[in-house]
């Protein structure tokens, strides 16, 4: 679904990312961790389109199309999910209006008519329940006075209403505690196929005692330097990352 | 209306009579300018209220007084030590001074340090330095659009000049005192030139300060050039008797990476009004232009703050609180002007006042222009009076309304005095603020740092949480 | 990236005027020019009581003592008065008890504009008074509005037939000489609404007034009186449109308003004059004068702008608030284009006891435009505990136009607690990224963030005006439907 090959980039003539090689295949679950300033969120920015980073080697395949030929919202609209560290508020645009404007799009990319009202209230609904978040949440603002649990909540909320093909989940465990942690994971699994993949980038490996993750990779200095299983996650936990920056 | 006549009259035929004396040290290209200035002074006149800018001051009553000009400084060296002693504990500087509008040190009117400083009189570095003084003389002060500068740009014959060159830091606080002692009624127009090179460093203080009760105005220009990478903090303190007016105008022109921070603090006077002009001209420079005012009695502040964003990336943050008590009144006039092309700009403008009496009046208009589409400028004013929650949560801890209401004041003002970063001088403002809330300094004929009530500090602490 | 969003901005900026079609009808015309044998032309036209003329002519007195105001951050082409045409009415005579009387052209033009006079067609709950150039057309819902002793006629008819109130209440907020234009129009105003709302009484329509310049050369100078008599309530729409011309044309309006006792006046207008076209050529002057008078104590009155509209708007709506506790609002949406200048604001002036305003003003500028936002809070002696909050808000779509905020403060009152506070900002691109990302693309994504942020004043309007306003904000910046 998603090959990166010896991927460079770049912010303001500082190289970020030296080199990095990922292959994702439909169905699985890739956790990527590291300590801080590694490249982890350039990652999942550059894949997403975010403006600003420049590729300077390398190439992204993304269904057998060059992904960085592509507009951000075309990317969207091919199944690309960022789930935001930091969410943006947007003031006056209802969550409401915002989704429906949302599916709308991507139904219209795909030839459909228009979401009926109807159906577009049934699947709030459904996602709603499925990270557990108040329907009065959903009448305000997009994420206008969120808690920063509520704003987590919100972008796997969106990933349910969105169902993306490849889920980009950029620290989507900061700032929770374990109740919050558990009800993202549980949304998280529950959107899990065969058909769709889901990268999860953290910090540390908390959550991925609930998104159990097929490979784990970590991420240091730009590269990734060491992939594994599930018990890499466990090893880095035990030892800390400084044991990972004196073998690099 | 008639003596307001006589006033502009007096002025013209005086600097007629007097040409000789005014221009005496003056290179060619000054004496035009002095010319030019004069003949704009004619045409602008004294500002009037029917001014947009001088719409909430009045100099009518001002300008109604009789004053004498000086020509020449008076005789001899001035005992300064026995009038004037900053008495700042551990408040170690470099005091200048100047005297009834002169220099004071005539026998050493200019001295150069060995890191290559030039400190002292103004109208001596036009004989000495012109070179330097022409560079930047009159290029940052708009004179052709007010009157009281053109007039300053054709009188001043001296003020302050100091120069530091690339990358020095002066090692003591420099410190400016204006000191006007005469027996009679006096009009001063000062000019002082400050050239700051490249990566330079200065902390520079200057006081106003009257020692008697005759009337007075003064009518002050200081120029200051900030070369790349020049830091400079400047404090304006000014404590005079309430029959002086002061009008006070202060231009920065800012290269790149510079970084300025003034404060205007206004504890007595009659009538104040300050213009500051901060222009950022090299991209990464800063500004934060700071006020403070305490007014009872009859005064009259007015605090004129523009700040030009004229490249792009730079940051500019204005902080002006006041208090105002008896009949006073208080103007704030913020003008953020963002040009063109000056994208990535951070402007911040606050202006915040207590009233404390139905009789005491605020104008405020903190205005933003703006050229350029990438930027954050944000403003903010206020006009209120205590909060009567925090007052009562003190009140319920047992402290008197009084005491609770200095509190309470004391910390609106204390943002101010937080940014205060020369220790010595923050410890002597607080006291004097708290001094002056109290209404212990009402009308104090003595500088603000040569207070004579100084006894035990008037002691409390303030959890800033709770308010 | 950057290239396609900077496409976009330009497609935005350059929309097109809806409403620019001429309708081709007889008229009847005073020569240009202005003096006092015009004026009192105009008064003879309309046969007007000695008293209309007096006050007519005691203004043009004023007037031509007077300068041009100056201090606004606009740059106004210097206007020839005598070039101007001060009266046009269609000939067929404009005022008539039947639908089936109205000249078919008129009628015509105002469907096209979407205002049907037709009471059939219409919506039931708006009653409408349309205004082509200088004169009334047609006031719908009569009937209905007589039954609870409301009037709402044409200016011209209440001096007929009202002319004690009019009297009584013409001029006593906005005097004759209160400012340049305010002066103009009241020596020659030519028509406008009347509206009375007897005490008790809660007006159970909109009332709503529609304003259109058709002809070449002509100012339109309408007048509009509101009076809310004790505990009457009336919610009153202003729509107005002008034909797309070379020149630029002047409409200097006033607008006054009477609140008594207990009583609510909520104005609304969406703005729509013919703004130029985009390098600035022609378009509406639109110099206005609107004021309330809070005179009773616990009296309301709130005013809503959506100004999309005009080559220059010089407005500020406002609110004089007399009695104890009563209150003022201002909501305000200006969308500059192109060439557009707009200097507008509110100016709230507080003297009884509890007074309380509100100022929330929403800027958007775009292309080359100018945009300011310029108001006065005022607190008298007088005004004890009374509250001003004002928000002024500026978005700048592109880095060619200007984004201004003039708000002046005057406080003479210690129990009194005025705050403002005002931001200026781009849409954020992480905002911009958050949709894209979501699928959006750019130009919906600026559409949903303008309606967003122009929402808190956008709720202040009546349903019907509403989705018009939206419309009309998203034709201002093509396709920004949210």
């Amino acid at each position: 679904m998603l090959t990166i090959k010896n991927l460079h980039v770049e912010i303001e003539g500082k190289e970020i990312i030296r080199g990095l090689d990922l292959e994702v295949k439909a169905g699985e679950v890739h956790a990527i961790m590291g300590p801080n300033g590694t490249g982890k969120s350039t990652l999942a920015a550059v894949i997403a389109g975010r403006e600003g980073y420049d590729v300077t080697e390398g190439e992204i395949i993304y269904n057998n199309k060059e992904l960085l030929e592509m507009e951000t919202e075309e990317r969207a609209l091919n199944g690309i999910f960022l789930g935001f560290q930091y969410p943006v508020e947007i003031p006056g645009v209802s969550m409401n209006n915002f989704m429906r404007t949302a599916l709308n799009e991507q139904r219209k990319y795909r030839g459909l008519d228009p979401i009926p009202a109807s159906e577009f209230l049934t699947q709030m609904e459904e996602a709603r329940k499925l990270v557990e978040i108040q329907d009065k949440l959903t009448n305000r603002s997009v994420n206008e006075g969120f808690s920063g649990g509520e704003k987590k909540r919100n972008e796997i909320f969106q990933m349910a209403m969105i169902k993306p093909t490849l889920a980009i989940l950029d620290e989507t465990d900061s700032g929770l505690d374990i109740d919050a942690l558990k009800v993202v994971a549980r949304g998280v699994n529950a959107l899990k196929s065969k058909d769709n993949a889901t990268i999860v980038i953290t910090h540390y490996q908390r959550l991925l005692e609930y998104i159990i993750p097929d490979f784990v990779h970590v991420l240091f200095d730009g590269k990734i330097v060491r992939s594994g299983g599930r018990e890499l996650a466990l090893e880095l936990e035990e030892k800390g990352y400084e044991w990972l920056k004196q073998e690099a | 209306m008639i003596t307001e006549a006589t006033l502009k009259n007096k002025v013209t035929d005086l600097y007629k009579e007097n040409k000789d004396r005014i221009f005496s040290n003056d290179p060619p290209e000054i004496r035009k300018l002095r010319e030019d200035a004069f003949n704009r002074f004619l045409q602008l006149d004294f500002p009037t209220t029917r001014l947009e800018s001088w719409k909430n001051t009045d100099l009518r009553k001002v300008l109604e007084k009789d004053y004498s000009i000086m020509f020449e400084p008076e005789n001899g060296n001035v005992d300064l030590d026995r009038i004037f002693r900053c008495e700042v504990p551990d408040f170690d500087t470099h005091i200048i001074s100047m005297y009834n509008g002169w220099y004071a040190y005539r026998d050493k009117p200019l001295i150069k340090l060995q890191n290559g400083t030039i400190i002292g009189s103004f109208g001596q570095a036009m004989k000495e330095y012109p070179d330097l003084v022409k560079k930047h003389y009159n290029q940052i002060a708009k004179t052709d659009i007010n009157g009281l500068n053109a007039l300053n740009t054709a009188y001043a014959q001296d003020g302050i000049f100091i120069y530091v060159p690339d990358g020095v830091e002066t090692y003591k606080t420099i410190q400016m005192v204006n000191i006007l002692d005469r027996d009679d009624n006096l009009f001063v127009q000062n000019r002082n030139l400050v050239i700051l090179g490249k990566n330079s460093k200065m902390t520079l203080v200057h006081c106003d300060d009257s020692h008697n009760q005759h009337a007075s105005f003064t009518n002050t220009i200081t120029e200051v050039f900030m070369d790349e990478g020049a830091d400079l903090k400047y404090y304006k303190l000014q404590n005079l008797n309430n029959d002086t007016s002061l009008v006070n105008s202060a231009f920065f022109h800012q290269e790149k990476d510079s970084n300025l921070a003034t404060f205007a603090i206004s504890l007595n006077g009659g009538l104040i009004r300050n213009d500051i002009h901060a222009r950022l001209n090299g991209e990464g420079s800063h500004a934060d232009v700071m006020g403070l005012y305490l007014l009872d009695k009859d005064q009259h502040v007015d605090n004129q703050v523009h700040v030009t964003h004229a490249v792009p990336n730079c940051t500019s943050n204005e902080l002006f609180k006041g208090i105002l008590d008896d009949h006073s009144s208080g103007v704030f006039n913020g003008h953020i002007l963002v040009e063109k092309d000056a994208q990535h700009t951070n402007a911040f403008q606050t202006n915040r006042n207590i009233l404390l009496n139905d009789k005491a009046m605020v104008h405020s208009k903190p205005f933003l222009e703006i050229y350029a589409d990438d930027v954050k400028c944000s403003h903010g004013a206020t006009v209120g009076q205590i909060d009567n929650e925090a007052l009562f949560y003190i009140k319920s801890r047992g402290i008197s309304e009084y005491n609770a209401k200095l509190l309470l004041m004391y910390a609106f003002a204390a943002e101010v005095i937080n940014e205060i970063s020369i220790q010595p001088l923050k410890d002597r403002i607080d006291d004097l603020v708290k001094k002056r809330l109290r209404g212990e300094l009402a009308v104090c004929d003595q500088c603000v740092l040569h207070c004579k009530n100084q006894e035990q500090a008037y002691e409390f602490k303030i959890d800033m949480s709770k308010i | 990236m950057a290239n396609t969003k900077n496409n976009i901005l330009e497609e935005v900026t350059q929309s097109e005027y809806k409403y620019g079609f001429f309708t081709d009808i007889e008229m009847d015309t005073a020569p240009k020019g202005l003096n006092e044998d015009i004026i009192r032309f105009i008064s003879a036209k309309k046969k007007e009581p000695e008293f209309m003329l007096n006050f007519r002519l005691k203004a043009f007195e004023r007037w031509k003592k007077m300068t041009e105001p100056d201090w606004a951050h606009l740059n106004i082409p210097p206007i020839d008065y005598q070039e101007i045409i001060y009266y046009a009415a269609p000939k067929k005579k404009p005022k008539l008890d039947s639908l089936d009387d109205v000249d078919p052209e008129l009628l015509e033009t105002f469907d096209k504009l979407g205002i049907s006079l037709d009471e059939q067609k219409r919506l039931t709950g708006v009653a409408v008074d349309a205004v082509f150039d200088s004169v009334s057309v047609k006031t719908t819902f009569q009937d209905t509005l007589k039954k609870h002793g409301i009037i709402f006629c044409s200016f011209s008819e209440a001096v007929q037939n009202h002319p004690d109130l009019v009297k009584k209440y013409m001029g006593s907020v906005v005097p004759a000489g209160d400012n340049y234009f305010a002066a103009l129009n009241s020596a020659v105003f030519t028509d406008g609404s009347f509206c009375f709302i007897p005490a008790g009484v809660r007006c159970p329509v909109e009332l709503s007034t529609y304003f259109r310049i058709n002809s070449a050369g002509t100012g339109q100078f309408e007048r509009t009186l509101i009076v809310a008599e004790e505990g009457a309530y009336v919610s009153y729409l202003e729509g107005c449109t002008a034909p797309q011309r070379d020149e630029n044309q002047l409409h200097a309006a006033v607008v006054e308003i009477v609140a008594l006792k207990d009583a609510e006046v909520k104005y609304s207008t969406v703005q729509n004059w013919y703004p130029g076209d985009k390098n600035g050529k022609g378009g509406v002057y639109n110099f206005v004068t609107k004021r309330g008078m809070c005179k009773g104590s616990h009296s309301k009155i709130s005013w809503t702008q959506v100004e999309t509209g005009s080559a220059i708007t010089w407005k500020y709506p406002s609110c004089v608030l007399l009695g104890d506790n009563s209150i003022g609002e201002f909501y305000s949406v200006a969308v500059t284009n192109n060439r557009q200048q707009a200097d507008t604001g509110s100016k709230m002036t507080h003297i009884g006891k509890n007074t309380k305003s509100t100022i929330i003003s929403k800027g958007i500028s775009a292309g080359f435009s100018n945009n300011s936002y310029r108001g006065l809070v005022k607190i008298s002696k007088m005004a004890e505990n009374s509250r001003n909050f004002s928000q002024c808000d500026s978005l700048l779509l592109g880095d060619k136009c200007g984004a201004h905020t003039f708000p002046y403060i005057d406080t003479q009152n210690s129990s009194s607690i005025v705050e403002h506070e005002a931001t200026t900002s781009k849409i954020s691109d992480d905002q911009l990224f958050y949709c894209l990302q979501r699928g959006i693309d750019t130009e919906k994504a600026i559409g949903l963030i303008v309606n967003g942020y122009a929402k808190e004043v956008l709720k202040q309007l009546p349903m019907e005006f509403a989705v018009e306003a939206q419309k009309l904000l998203a034709i201002s910046l093509e396709g920004s439907v949210g």
